[in-house]
Formats: structure tokens, C-alpha cells, sequence
């Protein structure tokens, strides 16, 4: 258990001190915000209804941002052959490391994504149905990117290939995501927001399970 | 079932192998391909709603099978590859890789062109569409691995371990566009109460089913073998490297 704490210190340190931490992400995340309006033109109600889809879309972008680095870093400098040798088993290895990911990137913006709603004009009765939502679905965004990341580690400017590989699997995050928040906005019939939510769960439940073990497939795959 | 597998793991007894399946193949291929097309052309009667346009599905439905067909198996040689070492099925699964792509780009394009006066739109954000394009993705990404990462053994592993995450994926993206949007009809032949099409148009796409995947098949073991010979050029061209290294 200590080992386990150990390392999870020694990743948020890290994202803490050299990485510039969850601002980065957070600056990243604002200014994709505020670039949509001068796109698309200050209607009010038309940011209004599409401000879930973009923050979550906003929110899949600046994960995928940080993911190259998740393990090349640490393969660069030698640090990973020390984690595999490590009497830690890799799959909780990449669990702790897809977790710190988390905890640096999607808590910050998950943090931030109200007052970006409001910046949105999305509407103030369903900005508790989005915090929730991706605080439930985001996991899955660093569990399923970290196999991504861990299939690139050993490629050099691996972070469009990242995209590839890993976009694909943030579809149904992204739908029920975007779904438990809509159906706040306007009740469409058929379907409704709570059993949005659960599959939103359940999506990330399954991501838990294949993150950590594709992750460290890939990584013996990768570094044998 | 093992010690067959394993028997197969000779790349020469594959190659005498393949090469005597393959003629048997790739007749069976065009023959029943060139029946179907026959069929679908000008026995099989247009729709008395959507005309002419309907013998697009002859192409269109099997091409949509065979996409998720390639996948399969792309992912159940990863499986086997990764499980058993066996040093074929990743072969089997790279080489299944772009016939399959094809085959799911097929399918788009013919959805396309029978969308236009069908729909009146060339794309619809519906719900089999994305699921489709989405596989045209995953598809992408798995060769992108294979040919971004230059050493066959190790490449061989990541693309398997990628094959297989996207397999455990397939079905939940799948069933999360459904609930997202539909505007596809449902499946109408494989039903439990049996199929919803007449015989006369159910003959034609059978047959042109069967030839696609037959040519799937002819298509996918010749890529095998060039791709076993490819390890070979390469093995014997790092072979006279280190040999003229060592001279020096």
C-alpha cells in the first residue's frame, strides 16, 4: 500500500513541478472555450444549447493533450524500466499513474467547467447534472487514453497516433456524457438523463477494468 | 484444436498450403461473385418503393458484414497470437487489417450513394452510419500501429493488445450511438422470426455475401504470404548486414 502512495505522490508531484500541474490544462480548456463564440457569433442561445457537447468535447481534447507524455517520459529518462522491475504489479502501476492523470487534468477542468458554462450561457439548473456527469465519466478518459499512451510510449511524436487510437474509444463517454446533460435542457422522449448516468458509470467501470490491463500489455509489449 | 493450430505454425507448410487453397479461392471468389453480380443486375426485380437504387444493397449489405467479419477475426488472431505465440496469427491479423478497411470504406461509400436519392442527403449523423465510420477509425489506428513501430515482433504485440481494447469497444460504441440517434432500418435478415426480404432479392444477396467473403479470404492469405516473405527478405538483408559488419 505504501508503494502505492509512494508513487501516486511521485506522479502529482511531478505533473506539480515540472509539468506546470492542472494549470496548464485549465488555461488550455479556457481558451478552447472562449475561441467557440468567435467562431460560431455571440448568440446567446445558440452557445446555450450547445455548451454541454462542447465543454465535454473541450474536456476529451485537453486529455488527449497531456496523454503523450503519460509514460514516454518516464521511458526517457529510464524511470519505467524501474517501475516494471518493481514488485508492483504493472497493472496497478498504470492505474495509479492514469489516476494521477485524472486527478491533474480532469479534476481541474472538471473544477473549472461551471464558470466556463456560465461563460456559455448553459443554462444554471444544469450545471449540477454536468459536474456530476463528469465526475462519473472522465475516469474513462484517462483509463482508456492511458492504453493509448502506453501502445505509443516508444514513438517518437506518438501524440497524433494517440488521437487515432484512442478517439474511437471516447465515443460512447462523450454520447452518454452529453446526453445526461442535454435531456436537463430540453426532455427529448425516450430517453432520460439518469439512465444516461448509469451507462456513463458503466462505461467507465468497464474502462477501469481495460485500462489498467491493456495499459500494461502494452507497455510488455512495447519494452520487453 | 491446439496441436492443429500449431501444425499450421510452419511458415513453408503454410505457404504449400496456402498455395494450393489459394486457386481453389480465389474461383469460388469470382465465380459466385460474378453469379451475384449477374443476379443482383438482372434477375433480381427493382424495389416497389426505392427502384432501381435497391441493387445497391447487394453490395452495400454484404460489404457492411464483411467490415465487421475482418474485425472478428483480425481480433481473434490478435487473441491467438498474444495467447498462444502462435508466429502466424499475427501475420493473419495484419494482413486482414486493410482488406477489412476497404470493405468497411466499401460500405460507406455505397451507403453514400444510395443515401442521395434515398434520404436526399449523401450523410446522415445516423445511427449506423457513425457506428460504421467509428470502425473506419479503429481500423485506421490499427494499421497507423503497424507501421508506425518498425520492429515486426514488437509491433505485432501492441497491434494485438490495440486489436483486442477495440474489440471490447466495438459493441459498447455500437449500442451508445444507437442510443444516441437512429434512422437506419433494422436488420432484415438475420431475424429470429426469418427474413423480411423475398426470395427473389434474398438469392442475389446471399450469394454476392458469400462471394465477398471468399474474396476476403483470397485477398487476406495472399497478403500472408507476401507478408511472410517480406520477413524473410528482411531477416536475410539483416543476416548479410551483420555478416559484412563482422568482416570488417
Amino acid at each position: 500500500m505504501s508503494a502505492v502512495l509512494t508513487l501516486l505522490r511521485r506522479e502529482l508531484k511531478l505533473a506539480a513541478r515540472a509539468g506546470g500541474g492542472g494549470g496548464m490544462a485549465v488555461a488550455f480548456f479556457l481558451i478552447a472555450v472562449s475561441i467557440v463564440p468567435l467562431g460560431l457569433g455571440p448568440d446567446l442561445n445558440l452557445l446555450g444549447r450547445i455548451a454541454p457537447g462542447f465543454l465535454w468535447v473541450a474536456l476529451l481534447l485537453s486529455a488527449l493533450l497531456t496523454l503523450d507524455r503519460l509514460f514516454q517520459a518516464d521511458q526517457e529518462d529510464g524511470s519505467l524500466d524501474l517501475l516494471m522491475l518493481a514488485p508492483l504489479s504493472l497493472e496497478v502501476t498504470v492505474f495509479i499513474k492514469a489516476l494521477a492523470h485524472w486527478l491533474t487534468t480532469g479534476l481541474p477542468l472538471i473544477l473549472a467547467a461551471p464558470f466556463l458554462g456560465l461563460m456559455l450561457n448553459l443554462p444554471e439548473n444544469s450545471i449540477l447534472p454536468l459536474i456530476i456527469a463528469m465526475l462519473v465519466g472522465s475516469p474513462a478518459l484517462s483509463l482508456l487514453g492511458a492504453v493509448g499512451a502506453a501502445l505509443t510510449v516508444a514513438i517518437r511524436r506518438g501524440g497524433l497516433l494517440i488521437s487515432l487510437l484512442v478517439l474511437p474509444l471516447y465515443v460512447p463517454t462523450l454520447i452518454f456524457g452529453v446526453s445526461a446533460v442535454s435531456n436537463v435542457l430540453i426532455s427529448s422522449p425516450g430517453s432520460n438523463g439518469q439512465a444516461s448516468l448509469l451507462l456513463l458509470g458503466a462505461v467507465s467501470l468497464v474502462a477501469l477494468v481495460v485500462g489498467p490491463l491493456g495499459g500494461a500489455a502494452a507497455l510488455r509489449a512495447n519494452l520487453r | 484444436m491446439v496441436r492443429n493450430l500449431h501444425a499450421l505454425a510452419n511458415p513453408t507448410r503454410f505457404l504449400r498450403l496456402s498455395g494450393l487453397l489459394l486457386p481453389v479461392i480465389w474461383l469460388l471468389a469470382l465465380g459466385l461473385l460474378g453469379a451475384g453480380l449477374y443476379m443482383s443486375f438482372f434477375t433480381a426485380p427493382p424495389d416497389y418503393q426505392q427502384g432501381e437504387t435497391v441493387r445497391i444493397m447487394f453490395i452495400h449489405v454484404p460489404a457492411a458484414w464483411l467490415s465487421l467479419f475482418g474485425y472478428t477475426l483480425m481480433a481473434g488472431a490478435s487473441a491467438t497470437a498474444l495467447i498462444f505465440r502462435h508466429p502466424l496469427a499475427d501475420v493473419a491479423a495484419k494482413s486482414a487489417a486493410p482488406v477489412g478497411a476497404a470493405f468497411t470504406f466499401l460500405a460507406l461509400v455505397t451507403g453514400a450513394l444510395w443515401g442521395k436519392p434515398m434520404w436526399g442527403t449523401w450523410w446522415v449523423w445516423d445511427a449506423r452510419l457513425t457506428s460504421v465510420l467509428i470502425l473506419f477509425f479503429l481500423y485506421l489506428g490499427y494499421m497507423a500501429l503497424w507501421a508506425t513501430i518498425e520492429e515486426p515482433v514488437r509491433a505485432a504485440r501492441a497491434a494485438a493488445v490495440l486489436a483486442l481494447v477495440g474489440f471490447v469497444n466495438v459493441p459498447i460504441i455500437h449500442y451508445s450511438v444507437e442510443w444516441w440517434n437512429t434512422l437506419h432500418q433494422g436488420a432484415s435478415v438475420l431475424r429470429l422470426d426469418g427474413p423480411a426480404i423475398h426470395p427473389s432479392m434474398l438469392w442475389p444477396l446471399l450469394v454476392m455475401a458469400l462471394g465477398s467473403t471468399f474474396f476476403f479470404l483470397a485477398v487476406m492469405l495472399t497478403r500472408m504470404q507476401a507478408e511472410i516473405y517480406r520477413r524473410r527478405v528482411r531477416q536475410l538483408q539483416l543476416a548479410r548486414a551483420s555478416a559484412e559488419a563482422g568482416a570488417f
